[in-house]
């Protein structure tokens, strides 16, 4: 595969690729993390103007919304826009497509192999200026950093699956490798040796290891959750704010179903659920929220750990969409996000499948 | 009256039938004066595809002992494919259920043609049998749901 050496740090090579798409007029728009210098706050920021790259941070290791939700709309104005994407964003991102949400047409896609993010408390807690230099001498390294969202640390799908550019960065170097014809196309001109070369397997590999191993233990960890004793534990402290369905990079719909007046609920309900239970849950419906949430989109979960992230009660959600994701998808060997073109599981149906359910 | 014996109480089984084909099966077991229990509790819908899968979970949260999803034979759908998209749907909840350590053997999916008022006299006849070994479902008292 066409890839193209980085002199510098994978950041100050990406930074420069995206000014000279701008000042190239190649890209209208730049979608990438922002660090301000100042304050040392971050966020997503959409950027016009080359000189706005100072302030870019294409890898840093934070997500503050996943950023395949907040391309949707965007990518969808007719401005061509160079995004620089988590793998698990851009996976949100082509499930967005496929429902509709989004579009490839005006996109040039860039992500890396990722080393995972941080939660947002480490942001707030103001501890990220000291964890990111030790995230990159670590990532290079194949070693897992500590303090990462719990989701990272098991995630297997941190090689980008559909990217035009993808970077991978070792002991040995950074590189930017080529995917695609738009790829070869939208670099044309820009300054860097041209080598053959393919992402490190064993650097791969030593990550896999890594993660598989903390999937396993966050897996185990969510089996005494199980069952519906399990289950009224953990969503017992459930506030019912919804936010896990907000920041879902899955989740489009502007009228959730759980949000309309289906389940806006009146006296003669609470007075029957009072009579037949003597008692009633507060916000009510917490466990059919989740488990009506698995049904219409945990075989598309792209695992980015969002929701658990923006839980004030700290449920760790994410960690039970994965598992049960995984099997769901499964089911149809179906990989959210693998590719633009792989139908959505409910979309479509085979005449002779799935034996005897009943 | 409803006895908390397990073996003699009357389970409660939400039932969600077609219009097209499960439901005039129901009417046709009716018709033929066939036996079948008082547990099954009819809701006529107009395609098996219609019922989101919460519409189960609720049932199934709300104290319901089994929930039953009546729908035309695969091919035979009245409107062509919504049964095959009612069989994927059926397949990820329960695959969700086992997931979690629900009991999914409270979930069941039927396929039962205008025709077969037996079959349907059978199936509901085998199931609250089934059900009333399971005992009843533990969300009848459970409150923090």
């Amino acid at each position: 595969m066409n890839s193209i050496v980085m002199k510098q740090d994978a950041s100050t090579a990406i930074r420069e690729l995206l000014a000279y798409l701008l000042s190239s007029s190649r890209v209208d728009a730049v979608l990438t993390m922002r660090q301000v210098p100042e304050t040392g706050s971050c966020d997503l920021g959409l950027i016009t103007d080359p000189s706005g790259m100072v302030e870019a941070e294409p890898f840093l290791p934070v997500m503050t919304a996943n950023a395949g939700q907040a391309l949707s709309s965007i990518s969808m104005s007719g401005k061509r826009i160079a995004a620089v994407l988590k793998p698990c964003e851009l996976r949100g991102f082509t499930e967005r497509v496929k429902r509709e949400q989004g579009s490839f047409d005006n996109l040039l896609t860039i992500s890396s192999i990722c080393g995972g993010v941080f939660p947002l408390e480490k942001v707030i807690s103001g501890d990220l200026e000291k964890l990111v230099p030790r995230y990159i001498e670590k990532t290079a390294r194949a070693e897992a950093p500590r303090g990462l969202r719990e989701t990272c640390k098991a995630c297997e799908e941190f090689v980008p699956m559909n990217a035009d550019i993808s970077v991978s960065v070792t002991e040995h170097g950074s590189l930017m490798h080529l995917h695609s014809d738009r790829a070869e196309e939208y670099t044309e001109g820009f300054e860097g040796e041209r080598i053959e070369a393919r992402a490190d397997q064993s650097h791969i590999d030593r990550m896999m290891k890594s993660r598989s191993a903390a999937k396993g233990k966050l897996f185990q960890s969510l089996e005494k959750s199980s069952g519906l004793d399990g289950l009224v534990d953990l969503f017992g402290k459930c506030v019912g704010c919804h936010g896990c369905s907000r920041v879902c990079p899955i989740c489009y719909c502007q009228h959730c179903d759980f949000e309309s007046i289906n389940f806006d609920y009146n006296q003669p309900y609470f007075q029957e659920s009072l009579e037949a239970r003597g008692a009633l849950r507060l916000p009510p419906d917490t466990i059919l929220f989740q488990l009506g949430r698995l049904t219409h989109m945990s075989f598309s979960c792209v695992g980015c750990g969002m929701c658990s992230d923006v839980c004030p009660v700290s449920i760790p959600v994410a960690g039970i969409f994965k598992k049960t994701g995984e099997r769901t998808a499964g089911l149809f060997d179906y990989v959210p996000g693998r590719d633009s073109e792989e139908p959505i599981p409910v979309m479509v149906f085979k005449e002779e499948e799935l034996g005897d359910i009943g | 009256m409803i006895s908390d014996k397990h073996d003699d109480f009357t389970p409660r089984i939400t039932s969600f039938l077609c219009k097209w084909c499960s439901y005039t099966g129901a009417d046709l077991a009716g018709t033929n004066r066939l036996q079948y229990p008082t547990s099954i509790i009819p809701i006529q819908v107009m395609c098996s595809s219609r019922v989101d899968p919460v519409f189960l979970i609720k049932a199934f949260l709300s104290g319901s002992d089994g929930v039953l999803m009546g729908g035309c034979h695969p091919g035979d759908c009245h409107y062509e494919t919504g049964n095959y998209h009612t069989r994927r749907r059926f397949a990820i909840l329960k695959e969700i259920f086992d997931s979690l350590g629900l009991e999914s053997d409270r979930l069941k999916l039927s396929w039962i043609s205008a025709s077969e008022g037996p079959k349907f006299a059978q199936v509901s006849n085998e199931y609250t049998e089934q059900i009333r070994k399971m005992g009843k479902n533990p969300t009848r008292k459970s409150v923090f749901l």
